[in-house]
């Protein structure tokens, strides 16, 4: 594998437009790049989605994909940061029997030491959620596994960028009909320095 | 193929409203409101779309899904001309031919499925050439979507790839907003194709339309990044530093009507520049800062030259790999500058010491201001020098032959004298569009037609007609090779029935010649599978009621040439050449462009 590869985090504001997730998807499979990690939801802005996606490349290749992301119509912005630019999170839910837990403190201390909550408890099982990265819900699937996982689902990636001062407001300003040009400009070939910015 | 088969009929004898002026009794009985809007049906409303964007011809094909929108055509005849081509491809071939000559959007008709995914080759060729295109599909009623029913195929997940923007229209009432943005993202920036998938219930539904808005914003679309005087100002200070300064340049200019701005600047620098094969006619051919062609058959010198300026101007091109050769030693020891609407090309293949992005219609008159006027006569004289050893090593013996078999730079030559640079010139893909591109003259702008990035055999043809109706008072020369005629060559009955005047000019070497070429000088003469065959193509011609004529002796080219051109009406004119003749000079794969081949 290039040494030069990494994990990046690609945060991409977009229209919420059918077929949009296969136009940015196949930027991807076209260089032949597997995507590690997808989340879409809606962002704060009303009619604007955000993507986030993690893939594991070396600096240059994300530089250019992500300007091959913008360009697309109906993309507002993308831009890419390492992992310690960012603080992210993901969410995991651990189903296991009941008895199990109930009958073993040391599984009990082990959920309350992984900050896990318990979201449904039913006599045959219970689901218990944490938050965390990677690291974290993969111990906890280690140590869950001989007290009889039954099932485990993990989130893909979300994200917060660690320097993304006044994004908010220019967000808000995509609603309008007709962004100012501070919005509009292609910052990343500009400030390539700041780490907001591509 | 296309045939209808059990969808619902449209009854032709509804009366179409379309027409009507708003106030007109039929619009406005029911008062006020309906004097403003008056109730139309989808496909109206798609070719009254087409009249407020100025269209005035459609390449396409009917079927199935789309007869709603034939039949509402039916009704614009006077106002939309038609043309029906015989494939598909053909259709949107033609479409990029029409746009290049005549600058406008070229616009296709399809019909689902099979009529659909026959668009794909040509959308990727539109994709990566830059051609503005808006494409109209037909697609089966909404209701059967995603249930393989008959002629119906995924068109929006097909095409996503090759094409700037798509979308599925299943409502009516979307279709004028869906069609201004069409319109506006296909020839706005950089161009590119557009597809409109149009379900059927879409076509057929009746809805009350308010008139057509051109779209001129859309919030996540940005066709030109801000020009920043910063840039331009390093750039200015760069090139007035500079000892040895080269410009590429390529379709930009043409596709930003760019052609003067262009001169300005670099007759203000006297800077030497040469063109990529899509941006050739830019720049008319005896300018005296002409320097020729790039790339893997250009000119000895511009490529030699790269390696050897201390200042790179590159203005509209995207550094192909044709152009650069081996990209870690192309120009590696020059600064560059690039000038690009598209800020996704910046540093894409070749790193910009200063990127200037933005339309250089804009971009190029700033440049001019700050630069300062320079000649640069040895630097020239390198060009000169390096054109004197090209010509005596390959062009004087392709152009002017002394015996033998007849060579496609001869051919070529004689066709310039002939028209005298004014013809437009389209080409098919291979050696014969390499010594074309190579040979032929050019006095304007847009009369260089050819299928670069993609490559597409089969071009020729039909982008040949497109480009005639593009600019009807020029003479269209179509030149192919006998490979490629034969991959589209059903369009010799689109120009029978509607009678375009195109000039075929088939340089036929019995050979796909650059394959064999290929084959001869890296794979040690194992000609796999390149031998051809062809029909009698003259003959072939007369069937479509085409006058024609076949040459192989020196003596009746020129006569045949000008025959060709003198006729009235379109013309075919078959010239066999050389069976293995190679184009020269040639950059190998994998070499760098200083590494060059005169042989």
């Amino acid at each position: 594998m290039n040494p030069n590869k990494q994990e990046y985090t690609i945060t991409v504001y977009t229209e919420n437009q059918i077929g949009l997730i296969n136009r940015i998807a196949i930027l991807f499979s076209r260089r032949k790049i597997n995507i590690e990690s997808l989340n879409t939801s809606p962002s704060e802005a009303e009619g604007i989605h955000r993507f986030t996606i993690v893939i594991n490349e070396t600096e240059e290749v994300v530089r250019k994909l992500c300007r091959q992301i913008e360009k697309q119509v109906d993309i507002l912005k993308a831009y890419y940061n390492t992992n310690d630019e960012i603080i992210w999170q993901e969410m995991a839910l651990y189903k296991v029997p009941t008895d199990e837990i109930a009958e073993k403190v040391k599984v009990e201390r082990l959920l309350r030491e992984y900050g896990a909550r318990a979201v449904v408890i039913r006599k045959d099982y219970t689901v218990f959620e944490t938050t965390g990265q990677r690291e974290e819900t993969d111990r906890l699937v280690e140590v869950l596994e001989p007290h009889g996982l039954i099932e485990f689902v993990r989130s893909a990636r979300v994200a917060i960028i660690k320097d993304s001062h006044g994004f908010h407001e220019k967000l808000k300003e995509f609603e309008l009909a007709e962004p100012g040009e501070e919005v509009v400009e292609n910052e990343y070939l500009d400030k390539q320095q700041e780490v907001f910015t591509m | 193929m296309h045939n209808e088969t059990g969808t619902p009929d449209i009854s032709r004898s509804k009366a179409r409203t379309a027409t009507a002026p708003a106030d007109s009794p039929a619009a406005g009985a029911n008062g006020l409101k309906t004097a403003v809007t008056k109730e139309i049906s989808g496909s109206a409303a798609v070719l009254e779309a087409f009249l407020a964007e100025g269209v005035d011809t459609i390449f396409g094909y009917p079927g199935g899904a789309i007869m709603p929108i034939y039949d509402a055509l039916y009704d614009y005849q006077e106002k939309l001309r038609h043309i029906l081509v015989r494939h598909e491809q053909g259709g949107i071939h033609a479409a990029q031919g029409y746009a290049r000559t005549s600058g406008k959007v070229g616009v296709v008709f399809a019909t689902s499925g099979p009529g659909a995914t026959n668009l794909v080759t040509g959308l990727a060729d539109a994709m990566i050439d830059s051609s503005p295109v808006v494409c109209i599909t037909g697609q089966v009623f909404a209701h059967l979507l995603g249930t393989d029913a008959f002629q119906e195929t995924d068109v929006i997940n097909i095409t996503t790839p090759v094409t700037k923007w798509n979308y599925q229209v299943t409502d009516a009432t979307e279709i004028p907003s869906v069609l201004a943005k069409a319109f506006y993202i296909a020839a706005s920036g950089r161009p590119g194709p557009v597809l409109i998938d149009i379900t059927k219930n879409a076509q057929l539904q009746k809805f009350s339309y308010a008139g057509y808005t051109k779209c001129a914003h859309i919030r996540s679309y940005r066709p030109k990044p801000i020009v920043r005087k910063e840039y331009v100002e390093k750039a200015a200070q760069l090139i007035n530093e500079a000892k040895r300064p080269f410009v590429v340049f390529g379709q930009g200019v043409i596709l930003g009507h760019a052609e003067n701005e262009f001169r300005a600047f670099i007759e203000k620098s006297g800077i030497p520049a040469a063109w990529t094969i899509l941006g050739l006619s830019a720049l008319p051919t005896d300018h005296p800062l002409n320097m020729g062609m790039l790339g893997m058959h250009g000119n000895y010198g511009p490529n030699v030259l790269t390696n050897e300026c201390d200042v790179l101007i590159a203005v509209g091109m995207r550094f192909d790999d044709r152009v650069t050769g081996r990209l870690d030693k192309y120009a590696k020891q020059a600064r560059v500058i690039h000038l690009d609407i598209d800020p996704a090309e910046i540093d894409k293949n070749v790193k910009a010491t200063v990127p200037v992005w933005g339309d250089c219609k804009e971009t190029l008159p700033l440049l001019t201001e700050l630069v300062e006027p320079r000649v640069y006569p040895q630097w020239l004289q390198k060009f000169k020098d390096h054109y004197k050893e090209e010509e005596e090593a390959v062009i004087l013996s392709e152009l002017n032959p002394a015996a033998g078999e007849l060579t496609m730079g001869e051919v070529i030559n004689l066709l310039n004298e002939l028209t005298g640079g004014d013809a437009v010139i389209v080409t098919d893909v291979g050696q014969h569009q390499m010594v074309a591109c190579r040979y032929a003259r050019f006095k304007r702008s847009q009369s260089n037609v050819t299928s670069g990035g993609l490559g597409t055999m089969g071009f020729g043809l039909p982008a040949a007609i497109g480009a005639k109706f593009g600019a009807p008072d020029r003479t269209v020369v179509a030149i192919i090779g006998d490979g490629g005629f034969q991959m589209t060559l059903q369009e010799l009955g689109t120009i029978m029935q509607c009678e375009v005047e195109v000039k075929i000019l088939i340089l036929n070497n019995r050979f796909l010649g650059m394959v064999r070429q290929w084959q001869q000088l890296f794979h040690d003469k194992r000609y796999s599978f390149v031998d051809i065959t062809s029909p009698d193509f003259v003959m072939l011609a007369k069937s479509y009621g085409i006058e024609g004529r076949s040459v192989s002796e020196r003596e009746h080219l020129k006569g045949a040439l000008k025959a060709m051109l003198d006729h009235p009406g379109s013309y075919l004119l078959e010239v066999f050449v050389g069976k293995e003749n190679n184009v020269f000079p040639m950059v190998p794969q994998g070499c760098s462009v200083s590494e060059i081949r005169l042989k």
